[in-house]
């Protein structure tokens, strides 16, 4: 049983050659046991980044290859690649790891990877392949920090406000200005457990509309000194000239810490704020710093990830190599359990001593077989295993039964 | 033999302190080391305070360094509570290394030694003792917290763009939990300081140096704790104030043992 992986993805084709063979949860089912037909496997994993046919079977690739073809033309079969066996299980490894994600370690790829085994149709060899890669992904991650630092500026924002507050649970965040960004930053916080107070921006309706979709108070932007008093973090995005926040406007925290994120350009909080006690002001360029040099920690604990996921490959390698001697086991097995029965047929035994014989050839042939067994299954991950084969087929005459 | 068991609690708080340095710098497998170091080192030093306290005649920690001994053993208790879990990694860099800096200076004051001789038999004076000891260790882990905050606080500030590559506790966290320490210490030196004033007043004797900078250390404890939860003081402001009430502590633990313990 060789495995193969046809496959495409952001590493060489470009999001409009991607886009042709993306698949949705019905149409990856469909094609799998399409696919899969005649006793074979197959899983589709298809995300924004990738679409990737795992196929077992001996005439297998050509089949997928031809499935990529169909779906996205010439072109899409031009930038595919091709894995077999080893190579195609560590790529499944490092994918599930997150190791071949745009952002090293990313978590939405492992729950993509479990969706499409769901979803596909496994046998015994993609069954194992994809448990084990499920199981490499998550050992990366719980052995490695790969996936602990943010990977965005909005995410960053929000773990920045987590080092001054730790639960953001009822922390009360005011947004200035009604764009996408500061909303998308503002959400992260959210997700957090912050919630939201006000939106103060210098449109009344635009405001107000933010406002009401988030569950806020708008307020108009003269109020943002009032509305300080009360918050907790305060998120800036607007595209007004000046700054729209200096030291005095910020008054009366007694102590309690404001954290500030401006992400405006030109800037709308004058940054002297972060020189008060307890005001810790961010603008974007700060944000963007921490999230490349967390990055480059990703990157770090990376090549951690890519040890880890190695030896589960090469765990998974040994398993699919002592499957090669699995035939030659049974029948070596099959053929002494044969002798066995037909010596003692001949033999005239009351019942209590055929059974009393029975017990004791059966121990004695187990005995026998079983270091010739443990050492065809260490040969086979020593990737000796066809000489073994052979020379235990040709010692015993198993020939025949190949 | 028994005081043997020394050397390999050193060895893993000397193992654990540079354990949490090496986790500073890249942050993951250290930090596990370490965290074992602590609790290695911690279980040798008890066995080595168990096999002191079969062998002594009286309160085995009675001299200076015996005192220290177990006030290292103390503050790694105090320590372990929490200081184990993974955002307190770096707490663990302020303590580890001061406390197998202090745990030498006890054994050079032969203070882990067996079989010591006390004239501190009496529970007056051991509540005495255990209670200021318990005390300054609590301070000293609200120190190394103050310690901690000051740092954080002033990478938030800087904008120090690799903050978030090591796990640490956040600014309110450490801030609150300073406070809780020391508003739980206080009343533990108050009670020792209670303690040591009634045998003073049975056996007679003076106000000493080192008794005069305690009562200072439990002004300035005390001022921190009026300021802080009358005056609402907090942050940058009262882990200046922990650290300069903990440079008392450190005057009574290491300046002035021989006027009061002679």
């Amino acid at each position: 049983m060789r495995l193969f992986l046809v496959g495409i993805s952001h590493r060489h084709a470009p999001v409009e050659v991607r886009e042709r063979v993306v698949l949705d949860a019905k149409q990856s089912t469909a094609l799998a046991r399409e696919l899969a037909e005649g006793g074979g496997e197959c899983v589709c994993l298809s995300t924004c980044n990738r679409t990737e046919l795992y196929i077992v079977g001996d005439d297998a690739e050509g089949r997928a290859l031809e499935a990529l073809r169909s779906l996205g033309g010439e072109e899409v079969a031009a930038l595919s690649y091709r894995l077999a066996d080893q190579a195609a299980a560590l790529h499944l490894f490092r994918v599930a790891a997150g190791l071949d994600s745009l952002v090293p370690g990313e978590g939405e790829i492992l729950g993509q990877v479990r969706a499409a085994y769901e979803a596909g149709a496994p046998g015994s060899l993609l069954n194992r392949l994809f448990h084990d890669a499920l199981h490499a992904g998550k050992k990366a991650r719980a052995q490695t920090t790969i996936a602990e630092s943010p990977a965005s500026v909005s995410s960053a924002g929000a773990a920045l406000a987590q080092q001054v507050f730790g639960d953001l649970s009822g922390r009360r965040v005011l947004i200035v200005g009604a764009g996408k960004v500061g909303e998308l930053v503002a959400r992260g916080l959210a997700a957090r457990g912050a919630e939201f107070v006000a939106v103060a921006n210098r449109t009344d309706e635009r405001g107000r509309e933010l406002a009401s979709r988030i569950g806020a108070t708008a307020v108009p932007i003269e109020r943002l000194a009032d509305e300080l008093v009360s918050a907790d973090v305060a998120v800036a995005c607007t595209s007004a000239p000046g700054f729209l926040i200096g030291p005095d406007d910020v008054r009366e925290r007694k102590g309690r810490p404001l954290f500030l994120i401006d992400l405006a350009v030109p800037r709308d909080i004058d940054p002297a704020v972060n020189e008060i006690d307890g005001c810790y002001l961010y603008d974007i360029d700060d944000l963007e710093a921490v999230v490349e040099a967390t990055l480059s920690g990703r990157r770090r604990e990376a090549e951690r990830a890519e040890a880890i996921v190695a030896g589960e490959a090469e765990r998974f390698r040994a398993w699919q190599a002592s499957l090669e001697v699995v035939p030659t086991i049974a029948s070596l097995r099959a053929r002494a359990e044969a002798i066995r029965s037909a010596e003692l047929s001949k033999a005239k035994l009351s019942d209590r001593e055929r059974a009393a014989v029975e017990s004791i050839t059966s121990q004695i042939v187990n005995k026998l077989l079983h270091l010739p067994t443990v050492r065809m299954k260490e040969a086979a991950a020593a990737s000796d295993a066809v000489l073994y084969a052979d020379a235990v087929r040709h010692l015993f005459g198993l020939e025949d039964e190949r | 033999m028994a005081e043997l068991l020394f050397w390999p609690a050193l060895l893993a708080y000397g193992e654990a302190a540079f354990a949490y340095f090496r986790e500073a710098r890249a942050p993951g497998r250290p930090g596990r080391l370490a965290t074992w170091g602590v609790r290695i080192g911690w279980l040798a030093q008890t066995a080595l305070l168990i096999a002191q306290a079969s062998r002594a005649n009286g309160f085995p920690w009675s001299t200076w360094a015996g005192s220290l001994n177990l006030f290292v053993w103390l503050v790694v208790t105090t320590y372990l509570i929490w200081g184990c879990r993974a955002r307190y990694r770096l707490l663990g860099l302020v303590v580890t290394p001061l406390v197998a800096a202090l745990f030498v200076v006890a054994r050079l004051g032969g203070g882990t030694q067996l079989g010591t001789r006390s004239h501190y038999s009496s529970v007056f004076l051991v509540l005495h003792v255990g209670l200021v000891l318990t005390a300054f260790a609590g301070f000293t882990l609200a120190a190394a917290l103050a310690a901690v905050y000051l740092f954080q606080e002033r990478r938030l500030k800087r904008h120090d763009a690799g903050i978030l590559r090591l796990p640490a506790p956040a600014l309110e966290t450490l801030d609150g939990l300073g406070g809780r320490t020391i508003a739980i210490s206080l009343p533990a030196l108050t009670l020792g300081m209670i303690v040591g004033i009634v045998r003073l007043e049975e056996k007679g004797g003076g106000l000493d140096a080192l008794m005069a900078v305690t009562l200072a250390t439990w002004l300035a404890y005390g001022s921190y704790l009026a300021l802080r939860y009358a005056y609402g003081w907090q942050g940058r402001r009262t882990a200046y104030l922990a650290l300069a009430a903990f440079a008392l502590v450190i005057v009574v633990r290491l300046a002035l043992p021989a006027t009061h313990f002679a």
